[in-house]
């Protein structure tokens, strides 16, 4: 396991600096400048501020700048909050978002679990299909919709919880975004789980069970419960990272301040070392819980050994 | 008393295309200690007949007539008082011992859940029962096996702990649906032999459910040819395998490979078995027998007993298998 850890990590560091060097060089293929704008910019000021981010020299030489502030840790300076580095701007945000979702992710997994397993152990009655029916709706319905309807629900025909803001994530400030990040999560999850339910609880091994006279409960949770969760977590890893790092959906309605608007703003005003930041987030928490999924798989099946 | 009988039982299934039956009229009767043997090509009815017996029946399985165990219906119990019966009192031994473990878990936890299930044993106690009842089937280091995953297991050593898990509680009746059809010959020649001994230990009364025959003709005291759902002929493994009465009881036996025949054309039975949702009219044998005749196209023969102890189905007189 500890070889499988190691190995692991020594084949992340290629695959990061793979994922750099494309998006650097994709990033700065596009065209404008984090500071055209439609108001132009006197040249000797623009000639000023471009020498002092290096963009002025070739990309080549830029790329290796910033390889270079990489390796000390710094992500560099924001190229549109002035007076902010990119590390800064992460700082704040991420933890916001990750708390969103965090929470979003917990709500996701137990209710989509749970539900995914009572649908399955219910097959075709009313009860399955009313979970899937929800599981439908959760997935066709976008959460830019739902975002506004809870507000419209939760604070302005009910006032029972403030439209947005973020007061350090005191909970009534956490319930909207969590419901809007986590409803596709869960009916993802209960889709799965409950396909997945159905597929364990008709194999043999199940029948064999049946046949040693256990009772109902003691076959789901002892025997069914690991194989079904084994698709279930190959979602889970990439769903995790998508759900931490936010969603600019939630950032904008409910005005949380997470993560999830640097990916918009960052590319939209061309702020490089924002993009390059949150990409670089976004790739090593990939591989991090990739990781995370095989272990859990070695964890739950056997015949998966390191 | 005998310890199970099996009076008029019929399973079908509701399937989109109309109600199939799977098993359609079966009686056999076992007493204490006492084997039977039921044979049948695939799809005959005979793994249901044991799927029925142990209430594993698909959802859409739909059963009639009874099955007295002790003299208790159990066809008619709850899932509830079923499980108080299963493993306890009837086991079954599962014809893919590949898949019929958990693949998830230690096989000692799967032996010892049944023990504090149904003995209410500790988990000590329980680990050094199980690691007998390894010993009783003969699997070597048993003691270490307890720790490992059936996938370290081979696929003879996989149908010895599912025959020890079955024989934990040391039950009255032992179901065994083809146990030995997915291993190699030499280890099915082992699993037999150690069956036979059990058997004889234990006095552990058995069906023993098999295309092989012979399977029936090693272990079994009675045998029972299923067709399409139905009994066939019925009787002593002796009386069946020296005097068939029935053509296919007879065309099973001729399609037996023979030592002292090498290099002959082996005999088979023509044709398939039938559509169960479609069964021809009449016997449903006749479209693949040699010798019927008009009536066995029209008129289905019922079962009767010819001599005391043996039954058969065929319009033919019991008597013309012993003449030709």
């Amino acid at each position: 396991m500890f070889t499988f850890i190691s190995k692991r990590i020594l084949e992340a560091i290629p695959t990061l600096l793979v994922l750099i060097t494309i998006s650097f060089f994709l990033m700065h293929a596009a065209p404008g400048s984090p500071f055209s704008s439609e108001r132009a910019l006197p040249a000797e000021v623009l000639a000023n501020i471009n020498a002092k981010y290096h963009l002025d020299e070739p990309v080549i030489n830029q790329y290796f700048y910033y390889l270079g502030g990489l390796l000390q840790g710094d992500l560099g300076p924001s190229f549109r909050y002035k007076d902010f580095t990119i590390n800064e701007l992460i700082a704040q945000s991420f933890p916001v978002s990750a708390e969103i979702g965090i929470w979003s992710f917990l709500v996701a997994l137990i209710l989509g679990v749970g539900c995914g397993i009572i649908a399955a152990l219910r097959q075709n009655s009313w009860v399955d299909y009313s979970v899937m029916a929800f599981a439908n709706l959760g997935i066709v319905l976008p959460n830019f919709v739902l975002a506004p309807l809870c507000i419209l629900f939760f604070s302005i025909y009910n006032h029972w919880l403030p439209p947005g803001g973020w007061n350090g994530g005191a909970w009534p400030y956490l319930i909207m975004p969590v419901i809007a990040m986590s409803t596709s999560y869960i009916a993802q999850i209960a889709r799965i789980t409950r396909g997945s339910m159905i597929e364990t609880m008709h194999s043999n091994f199940i029948r064999t069970a049946h046949a040693k006279g256990l009772p109902k409960h003691r076959i789901i949770f002892q025997h069914a419960l690991r194989p079904t969760m084994l698709p279930v977590i190959s979602y889970l890893g990439p769903a995790f990272v998508g759900i931490v790092t936010g969603s600019v959906i939630v950032d904008v309605y409910f005005g949380t301040g997470g993560i999830g608007q640097h990916f918009i703003n960052g590319a939209l005003n061309r702020d490089y070392s924002m993009v390059m930041g949150v990409t670089i987030l976004v790739g090593t928490l990939t591989i991090l819980f990739n990781a995370v999924v095989d272990i859990l798989y070695a964890v739950i099946d056997p015949k998966i050994r390191y | 008393m005998n310890l199970l009988e099996v009076d008029q039982l019929q399973v079908n299934f509701k399937t989109p295309d109309g109600f199939v039956t799977a098993v359609n009229n079966l009686n056999f009767t076992l007493a204490q200690g006492e084997t039977l043997g039921i044979v049948g090509e695939s799809g005959s009815g005979k793994s249901q007949t044991a799927f029925a017996l142990m209430g594993l029946l698909a959802k859409n399985g739909v059963i009639e007539g009874q099955a007295r165990f002790e003299g208790q219906n159990i066809l008619s119990l709850s899932d509830q008082q079923m499980n108080r019966i299963r493993s306890k009192e009837i086991a079954m031994i599962f014809q893919d011992p590949m898949t019929s473990l958990n693949p998830y878990m230690k096989v000692g936890k799967q032996l010892m859940e049944v023990l504090m299930l149904h003995k209410g044993m500790s988990k000590a106690e329980a680990f050094e029962a199980s690691v007998q009842m390894l010993d009783a089937v003969k699997m070597p280091e048993a003691r270490k096996r307890m720790h490992m995953y059936p996938h370290e297991f081979s696929g003879g050593m996989r149908q010895r702990v599912m025959i020890a898990m079955a024989l934990l509680c040391q039950p009255k009746l032992l179901i065994a649906d083809e146990p030995t059809t997915a291993l190699d010959v030499t280890v099915q020649a082992q699993i037999l032999t150690l069956l036979n001994e059990l058997k004889k230990d234990f006095n552990t009364a058995i069906v023993m459910i098999t295309h092989d025959l012979g399977v029936v003709a090693g272990l079994c005291d009675k045998v029972l040819v299923m067709y399409a759902g139905q009994t066939m002929e019925y009787g002593s493994t002796e009386d069946v395998f020296y005097q068939p009465t029935h053509p296919y009881t007879r065309g099973l036996l001729q399609a037996i490979p023979r030592l002292d025949s090498e290099g002959d054309i082996l005999t088979t039975i023509p044709g398939n078995p039938p559509n169960l949702l479609n069964l021809p009219s009449g016997c449903p044998f006749h479209s693949r027998c040699e010798f019927a005749e008009e009536r066995c196209v029209k008129e289905a023969p019922t079962l009767e007993e010819y001599q005391v102890g043996k039954l058969r189905a065929c319009h033919k007189s019991a008597d013309w298998g012993v003449a030709s």
